[in-house]
């Protein structure tokens, strides 16, 4: 594990990024609107509402100044609030600063109750059907082949769990340091944060899912058809980035639960673990728990060989 | 001449406890017998500081507790045998060789009391387990071993030992998973 002691720096890993989206800048859909289609656009812009023009000219939200931010905030509060018939918080709360999260999983404890998997849907207001999407994936394995994730069982279904001679492995978004997702994104709607946590901009995504394609954790899910909340189960305390309702064609992942991390929470996946099978922390920090697990504990990586530098550890705690 | 504790620590070791207790040593000139066995006894767990491992209220059984009710009009018999009631209510399934005053005090019974004759409220029952456990009191500590919830950079709530394990039979009871995913070939709409 490398360990990087200063606050995130941006140069190293994130410069391809950065200089692509200045050629990005160059063409931004306001700009498009204004040379080409200002004919066609304009026929489809006006058969819009002036709520959804807004939405459709808005710009890339790390662009937006803080007004905008503000007015941007209060169209989707107003939005959800039509659709869902209740009152919506939607967080930009910024990075933490001296923050890098981290995340670790004891696989010596883990059980694959799946109660994580449904705690998460219900905090980050996932689609409930057609399909249903899951941010957390429990494989399980044999115990005398070790991690495998070829013959791994996704749809394990037993009375009960731990079954004999098994082990349980959750998997989900590892927060690269290094991720491939990002790099791929042709309209630059998807980036690492400055505490580390990956996220997307989902009034910017277009639905390539160039992303899904590019990362090797099976992290990111795509809306292909309207979501599937229903209102009484909606949370009503989102984030930008993070659980606010998504809408069809785009892409989603888990974000470290951003709309309760920022503000000092645990992700709902550690509170609601039976087992206490999920720790999570500032990695700058060495008091807390992910860096007494990296310093004590047999800790190891997910396709450490792909160099996507994971944020995300997996350790044996016993 | 034997102290109390060290009476007790005996007949611990005698009833197979064999945590790794070191044998005791004799008072200086003005130290009480419980500060030697605390200072003698490795990893002995000590006081923690008020405040300083927040948890839940123990999970007292019903009609069991408090043991007062009962054994307050009983002589303590370190014996093992079989209990009825207590036996069909709780049966002891932790490890060979336990007895109940291996962990609880024989007179007044409603506190708990550590293998160097310390008594201690339930709502410290960590100390008690952490005597044999001690790798796991050192993780559960500093928040790595159990579930910890509440804020990663501020208060902390911990469990007790026995708020996930039952102390009498200890391993963690097997559950009904949720639903596994749909199969993509399963989505039809
Ligand atoms: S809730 Fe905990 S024990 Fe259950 S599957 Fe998730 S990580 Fe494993
Ligand atoms: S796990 Fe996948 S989605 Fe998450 S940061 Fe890494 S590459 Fe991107």
């Amino acid at each position: 594990m490398t360990e990087d002691p200063s606050p995130p720096s941006r140069d190293a890993l994130d410069s391809p990024e950065e200089s692509r989206e200045e050629s990005l800048q160059q063409s931004t859909r306001r700009s498009f609107l204004a040379y080409a289609a200002a004919a066609a656009a304009g026929a489809v812009l006006a058969s819009c509402t002036p709520e959804e023009r807004e939405a459709y000219l808005q710009k890339r939200f790390r662009e937006l100044s803080k007004e905008d931010v503000a007015k941007v905030v209060a169209r989707l509060e107003a939005e959800y609030a039509r659709k869902y018939g209740k009152p919506f918080k939607v967080g930009v709360e910024p990075a933490i600063p001296r923050t890098l999260f981290g995340y670790a999983l004891d696989l010596s404890r883990c059980i694959g109750c799946r109660r994580c998997v449904y705690a998460c849907v219900k905090e980050n207001n996932q689609s409930r059907r057609s399909p249903p999407i899951q941010w957390i994936s429990v494989l399980e394995m044999d115990k005398r082949t070790g991690v495998d994730v070829m013959e791994s069982n996704l749809y394990y279904d037993p009375k009960e769990v731990p079954r004999e001679g098994h082990f349980y492995m959750p998997v989900q978004c590892q927060q690269c340091r290094n991720p491939p997702c990002t790099r791929v994104c042709p309209v630059g709607a998807t980036w690492q944060e400055p505490d580390g946590i990956v996220v997307v901009d989902y009034n910017w995504c277009v639905g390539c899912r160039c992303c899904m394609s590019a990362c090797p954790y099976g992290a990111r899910h795509f809306n292909w058809g309207e979501p599937h909340l229903p209102p009484e189960e909606a949370n009503q305390e989102t984030h930008y980035l993070g659980n606010r309702p998504r809408m069809r064609g785009v892409v989603e992942k888990c974000t470290f639960c951003i709309q309760r991390t920022r503000k000092g929470l645990y992700p709902a996946c550690v509170e609601i673990c039976p087992v206490g099978a999920r720790k999570f922390g500032n990695l700058l920090d060495p008091e807390s728990e992910v860096r007494y697990i990296i310093e004590n504990k047999r800790v190891f990586l997910l396709k450490e060989e792909l160099n996507t530098q994971p944020k995300f550890f997996y350790f044996y705690g016993v | 001449m034997k102290t109390i504790a060290q009476s007790w620590i005996l007949l611990a070791l005698a009833g197979g406890a064999g945590c790794g207790v070191a044998p005791q040593q004799a008072p200086l000139p003005g130290q009480t017998p419980e500060a030697v066995a605390a200072a003698t006894v490795p990893g002995a767990p000590s006081a923690p500081k008020a405040d300083e491992y927040p948890v839940p209220p123990p999970p007292f059984s019903e009609g069991i507790y408090p043991c007062s009710f009962c054994h307050d009009m009983l002589d303590p018999n370190p014996t093992p045998r079989v209990l009825n009631n207590h036996d069909a209510e709780q049966p002891l399934r932790h490890g060979p060789g336990r007895w109940c005053y291996d962990c609880h005090n024989p007179k007044p019974m409603d506190v708990l009391r550590l293998a160097n004759g310390t008594t201690i409220p339930f709502s410290e029952s960590y100390r008690l387990c952490g005597q044999c456990h001690g790798d796991k009191y050192r993780d559960w500590k500093v928040g790595v071993h159990g579930k910890r919830t509440g804020s990663w950079n501020g208060k902390k709530e911990y469990r007790l030992c026995v708020n996930c394990h039952n102390p009498h039979a200890p391993h963690f009871k097997p559950l009904r998973p949720l639903p596994p995913p749909v199969r993509p070939a399963e989505i039809h709409e």
